[in-house]
């Protein structure tokens, strides 16, 4: 099945949670936010939650700002 | 001591993370401020990327992160934004920006009352960034804004503080505190806002961009003290009348 996630089209297996999907890039879940088809998942549920066909996946986290883009 | 919503801090310089052109850079600007509250603004990974991850090298017990929701245009992608941001890290603090305008980022007065009024409902501690506007500064604080953070002039121009009359009118009436955002460019900026009796200032763009960020990081912590000790001691009256320091009498013998 597929994902979009942060705008592009990602292949996941069924049954993919979001926890599994996040350390299959690569990446470390601690401090990172997640919109699932526009509602936050709390980090406590990651590992519960799974990841559904065509669901719109926003991968969030802190970058270096200060004021405006 | 700087006390923001009960919680107290060292230092009246708050720096931002953005602009630098290394993460080790930010980390030894940042340290050299001694500031120990730091903006950050929160984007989509980098999916291709995983190691860009600026704000790794920063110690989280040693600072605040204090997230802003830069880009939103209005108060509901504000909203959004402030959701992820607790999402993200657990805290309640926000700098709000709204911002509509991409030609001034100035920010929009009316979006940003609504939004805070509805974060701070929510539970959030809301810094929002506003033009310097009193009476907006005094809205602001009625429905619970922990801080007003008017601007000196357009974020990103170093051009110091052109707001200077309607920022002392703020810092006059407010009974949170000021904190002076945007547009500061050099440690004078800074100086005069403290002077001014302004409670911190918030600098990113001077430090970052500069040819040594450690070393202006260090200017703007010198500025922002001694603006700080002359507003403490009290500044002289100003007047367009001339007044003499060296005493008058004792001059017979020229006349």
């Amino acid at each position: 099945m597929e994902v979009i996630c942060n705008g592009e089209k990602r292949e996941v297996q069924p049954g993919t949670s979001v926890d599994s999907f996040i350390r299959d890039h690569g990446l470390d879940p601690k401090n990172m936010a997640v919109e699932c088809d526009g509602v936050i998942i709390n980090a406590e549920q990651f590992k519960d939650y799974l990841l559904q066909d065509g669901m719109v996946v926003e991968l969030i986290r802190f970058v270096g700002g200060g004021a405006s883009c | 001591m700087l006390e923001i919503a009960g919680h107290q801090f060292g230092s009246r310089l708050l720096v931002g993370t953005g602009k630098f052109s290394s993460a080790d850079q930010m980390q030894a600007a940042i340290n050299a401020s001694g500031s120990e509250i730091v903006t950050v603004a929160l984007r989509r990974v980098n999916l291709d990327d995983p190691d860009d991850d600026i704000l790794g090298v920063l110690e989280e017990d040693k600072y605040l992160f204090l997230p802003n929701t830069s880009g939103a245009r209005n108060a509901e992608e504000a909203i959004r934004l402030a959701n992820l941001a607790r999402a993200s890290h657990g805290g309640e603090w926000l700098k709000l920006e709204v911002t509509p305008d991409p030609r001034t980022l100035l920010p929009d007065p009316i979006e940003t009352l609504r939004a805070t009024d509805l974060l701070v409902r929510d539970g959030f501690k809301v810094l929002p960034y506003m033009n310097a506007d009193p009476i907006l500064a005094l809205r602001l604080q009625d429905v619970g804004a922990a801080a007003v953070m008017p601007l000196g002039s357009l974020i990103g121009t170093n051009l110091g503080i052109q707001t200077r009359m309607q920022v002392e009118i703020i810092i006059a009436q407010a009974n949170v505190p000021v904190i002076v955002d945007a547009g500061l460019g050099a440690p004078s900026h800074a100086a005069l806002a403290m002077e001014l009796g302004a409670d911190a200032v918030l600098v990113n763009t001077a430090i970052a961009v500069s040819g040594d960020p450690v070393g202006m990081a260090m200017a703007f912590a010198k500025g922002v003290q001694s603006g700080r000790e002359a507003f403490n001691a009290g500044l002289g009256m100003s007047s367009v009348d001339a007044s003499a320091s060296s005493r008058e009498a004792g001059l017979d013998f020229l006349r």
